[in-house]
């Protein structure tokens, strides 16, 4: 009998915050009065916030407890397609909590942030090298903001040759983000259809490539976990019409000291340090989307940049073809102490992290072909994508089966993700998942698709181990309750 | 390398289940014209204390207390950060899980940013507050984007004593769209000048900092029914969310949507980022804004729960529809503030807020005393603007190898005042700090 990790266990209760605590409780030390007051004129002066007082232990325990409902990659396997859960290592953090890095001013002098501004400075470079563009900037706060700044960059790059382009072209399979970051910038995204091997022909683009398209947005390797082997010949298509190529990096985690995106063509790049970095996922954020560019378009990249002479670093606002500014100050800089310190870890060996992931991914493929349906059968990068397909007629959908992954100690996979596959389980097991712990998940997936032909409702009623049982979400977005 | 788990009998079983010869063939689909010339050209990977020590010689090239004391905020405060914060903030359930798409193993997340939403809500008297946006700026940017599509106006005003970083990014984001940003100057007072708005139309929305980047308070109310005169959404924004335990807040004066940086709560200033981008309006408004929402849910049995809702808004489901391309957003953040809010509670927050307040008069109060001209007569809460002697500039860099940032000089982003300083005093400073910044400031 497999030992799967999931196991009944005690759950506390923990009410709202506000539901605790008495009037007058205070969890902080809040310094002696060392000063007269000066009171404020009444009208400017407002009720004190309505908030609950809680003692120092309140607070701990309500977290705390909090936190044991929760599932991190430090719980265990979070196969979450298309969000590269990779283990976070702990020395990252703890670099990223020096105080000279913690507490530091983002408006001092330059003559003392030197150690900061080189760190970012060598960072831009590090990114440079392992994607093989020429310029780097690390202000953009997110992935989809290093999207936007992709797309801000596009219509510059246009607007600068006296041009206004208006349309974009995505396919079909890729993240939601990318339509919404190109139409934020006044795009209309062309939507083209992958091919019957789940890839582009570069015959789709050509035909759609006109004057007015400013560029095309690929994910490769795609959220179908391939890889777009028409890149290049796509590239020239576009180019050809002086369109630009942006690239989302999202899944760099396939071809570090692989791929070189020059080659490739790419013109402009994001990165998420989130996923392919290391950087943890905190919840939902906060991440950080570095945009890599070839050098015809560095004089778009937002300012201000970190500027090195003579082993001294300075901030330069001296590029008057910039977009501008996207984040109130550098970007989010304890982020980027987390994935320098990554990279500086694991040298060349990114590679090696590479190739294990599509080695994990592929091994999962290989053993669950012909129980899940596999809808694109062909070599796999870094993840896989089946389908509820074979489970149709016992009326167990891709939602029942995920639910029921909790209950074996896993957290669910992508799901009904990317769009052009019907009821899509997305599947990405990062390199630092062992052998034994993808057998595991691969075991359970298993006894989940054996639960669906002998006990189906176990499946549509799951989950049954945690906090909570399937919570119904139309419900709460027919009358959304969002304060208390 | 100790991340990387698989040892070669682990890759060669593998690869027999796979019936691949190499790790290599699994590349088969990467053709020779995407791929790199050659290896990665990296340095040897570093042991965690050749790490620690490559990093630690990096922070020491960098100014923070106690060896420096920095009299700056602008945008970045420098408040006491309980230890429990901290701790609680490591709970690697928490740090190590992403956006809790799946609510029954995502829990705590949930809760918490519920509760986060509600905290928020009520600091700023607005009816909801979304799970977090990046930071002040693009919160500023966004909502400017929301009166846009509410309104369907083309322009908007934006007060020119709005944080200057902050009105950058929105004109970034506005650009594309061939959106017009009309800026609204200051008065002698140093509060914005909202005369220009007298007889303009088409506007989407009025934008004021309060307090402003001046450290001035501004008139909300007056604000407020200016520019719904104008038929323009009242957007307010704020750096310095603490005053709001002070100040009348800006849903009680008229504002539609409330936006704002919330790193003075308990987050590390980190050199500028990860901060917090706060977000509220009215329930009216909901089903325009941007960014995640938490919402009240039950399960089976009938046991409350949370759950990520009206997701229609987002660009998951909306795709080029979307009310914002935000995905992953400062969820951590978010939680940070929550658990810092939770352990000041209200009373104290009061507290802390009249204490920063009065510590900054009382350094206001000594600079006049000494001579030095306070340039703007608004009333602050924590920041003020003072204005200096030519030659300032020297005293300035004394005072910068005294290991004392005599606050941020103004010239960069307003030419017209030189020799004027932002000078910021949080609880942190003591009247010894005060009182030894004023002595070295006249020696």
């Amino acid at each position: 009998m497999t030992l799967f990790p999931a196991a009944p266990g005690l759950i506390l209760n923990e009410p709202l915050l506000w539901e605790k605590g008495k009037r007058g409780r205070c969890g902080i030390s809040i310094p002696a009065r060392d000063v007269e007051p000066c009171p404020l004129e009444e009208d400017l002066l407002g009720d004190a916030p309505d908030f609950p007082d809680l003692s120092e232990v309140d607070v701990v325990r309500h977290y705390t407890r909090l936190s044991q409902w929760n599932f991190g990659v430090d719980s265990g396997t979070y196969p979450l397609g298309s969000c590269t859960m990779k283990y976070n290592p702990k020395i990252n953090d703890t670099m990223a909590s020096l105080p000279g890095f913690a507490a530091a001013h983002p408006l001092l002098p330059e003559s003392l942030v030197q150690g900061g501004l080189r760190l970012m400075h060598e960072l831009e470079r590090l990114l440079a090298e392992i994607t093989g563009l020429d310029a780097v900037t690390l202000q953009p706060a997110a992935g989809a903001q290093g999207e936007l700044t992709g797309m801000l960059m596009i219509y510059a790059y246009h607007a600068n040759k006296g041009s206004r382009r208006s349309k974009i072209i995505v396919p079909d399979t890729a993240h939601g983000t990318n339509p919404a970051s190109a139409a934020l910038c006044g795009f209309q995204p062309l939507k083209v259809k992958s091919n019957e091997q789940g890839i582009l022909s570069p015959e789709t683009i050509a035909e759609v490539m006109d004057e007015d398209v400013a560029g095309i947005m690929v994910t490769n390797p795609n959220t179908l976990g391939l890889f777009e082997e028409n890149m290049r010949e796509i590239a020239d298509i576009v180019h050809r019409k002086d369109g630009l190529v942006y690239c989302d990096g999202a899944n760099m985690n396939a071809v570090m000291g692989i791929v070189h995106l020059g080659c490739m063509g790419v013109d402009i790049l994001h990165l998420n340090l989130h996923k392919t970095f290391s950087t943890p996922h905190g919840g939902g954020g906060p991440g950080s989307g570095p945009v890599c560019v070839s050098k015809h378009l560095e004089p778009f990249l937002p300012v201000p940049r970190v500027i090195e002479e003579q082993g001294r670093y300075r901030l330069s606002e001296a590029f008057p073809r910039s977009i501008g500014k996207v984040h109130a100050f550098h970007g989010n800089f304890g982020i980027m102490v987390r994935a320098y310190s990554y990279i500086l870890s694991m040298g060349p060996e990114l590679k090696t992290a590479s190739r294990l992931a599509v080695l994990n991914a592929n091994y999962v493929k290989e053993s669950l072909k012909g129980v899940f349906h596999l809808p694109y059968d062909r070599p796999c990068m870094h993840e896989c994508v089946f389908s509820d397909e074979l489970q149709k007629d016992l009326k167990v959908t891709t939602l029942d089966m995920a639910k029921r992954l909790m209950d074996y100690g896993f957290h669910p996979p992508t799901v009904y993700f990317p769009l052009v596959v019907p009821g899509a389980i997305m599947i990405e097991p990062p390199e630092t998942e062992s052998k034994e712990d993808v057998d595991l998940l691969i075991e359970a997936m298993k006894a989940i698709a054996r639960e669906a032909r002998e006990n189906p409702d176990l499946l549509r009623t799951a989950p049954h181990l945690c906090k909570v049982t399937r919570l119904d979400e139309v419900e709460a977005a027919r009358h959304p309750c969002l304060t208390g | 390398m100790r991340y990387l788990p698989h040892t070669a009998e682990d890759v060669a079983a593998m690869l027999d289940v796979i019936a691949a010869g190499s790790i290599d063939e699994l590349f088969s689909t990467v053709p020779d014209s995407c791929r790199r010339a050659g290896p990665l050209k990296l340095a040897e990977p570093m042991t965690e204390w050749e790490l620690s020590t490559h990093l630690s010689a990096l922070a020491a090239k960098m100014a923070v207390c106690p060896d420096y004391q920095v009299f700056m905020g602008a945008g970045s405060y420098e408040h006491h950060i309980p230890a429990t914060v901290l701790h609680l903030l490591g709970r690697s359930e928490f740090v190590t899980s992403y956006t809790p798409y799946q609510p029954e193993i995502s829990q705590g997340t949930l809760q918490a940013m519920y509760e986060y939403q509600t905290l928020v809500a009520r600091l700023l008297g607005m009816e909801v507050a979304n799970a977090s946006l990046y930071d002040g700026a693009s919160a500023l940017a966004e909502a400017l984007l929301m009166a846009i599509r509410i309104t369907g106006g083309k322009r908007v005003a934006v007060s020119r004593v709005i944080h200057p970083s902050y009105r950058r990014v929105a004109q970034t984001y506005l650009t594309p769209g061939g959106f017009d940003i009309i800026e609204l100057p200051y008065r002698a007072d140093g509060r914005t000048d909202l005369s220009p708005l007298d007889g303009m139309d088409g506007l989407a929305a009025v934008a004021i900092q309060s307090p402003n980047f001046f450290g001035c308070i501004e008139d909300l109310a007056t604000a407020a029914e200016t520019a719904h005169r104008s038929g323009a959404l009242f957007v307010t924004a704020f750096s310095e969310p603490l005053a709001y335990g002070l100040l009348r807040n800006p849903g009680m004066q008229g504002a539609d949507i409330v936006c704002g940086e919330g790193q003075s709560f308990g987050i590390p200033r980190s050199f500028g980022g990860p901060g917090l981008g706060m977000f509220a309006t009215q329930m009216k408004y909901v089903r325009n804004m941007p960014g995640r929402l938490v919402g009240k849910a039950v399960d089976r049995n009938g046991k409350r729960g949370f759950v990520l809702t009206l997701s229609t808004r987002e660009q998951h489901i909306r795709r080029e529809k979307a009310t914002s391309n935000i995905c992953t957003n400062h969820s951590l953040c978010a939680l940070n503030c929550a658990m810092y809010l939770a352990s000041v509670g209200g009373t104290g927050l009061r507290e802390l807020a009249a204490l920063n307040r009065d510590k900054a008069e009382y350094l206001k109060k000594r600079l006049a005393e000494a001579g030095f001209g306070i340039r703007f007569a608004a009333p602050t809460f924590n920041e003020f603007v003072v204005e200096f002697p030519e030659g300032f500039q020297t005293t300035y860099e004394r005072l910068l190898e005294k290991r004392i940032v005599a606050g941020l000089p103004l010239d960069c982003f307003y030419p017209e005042l030189e020799r004027n300083f932002l000078l910021c005093v949080t609880e942190v400073k003591t009247r010894d700090d005060m009182d030894a910044l004023v002595r070295e400031i006249r020696s």
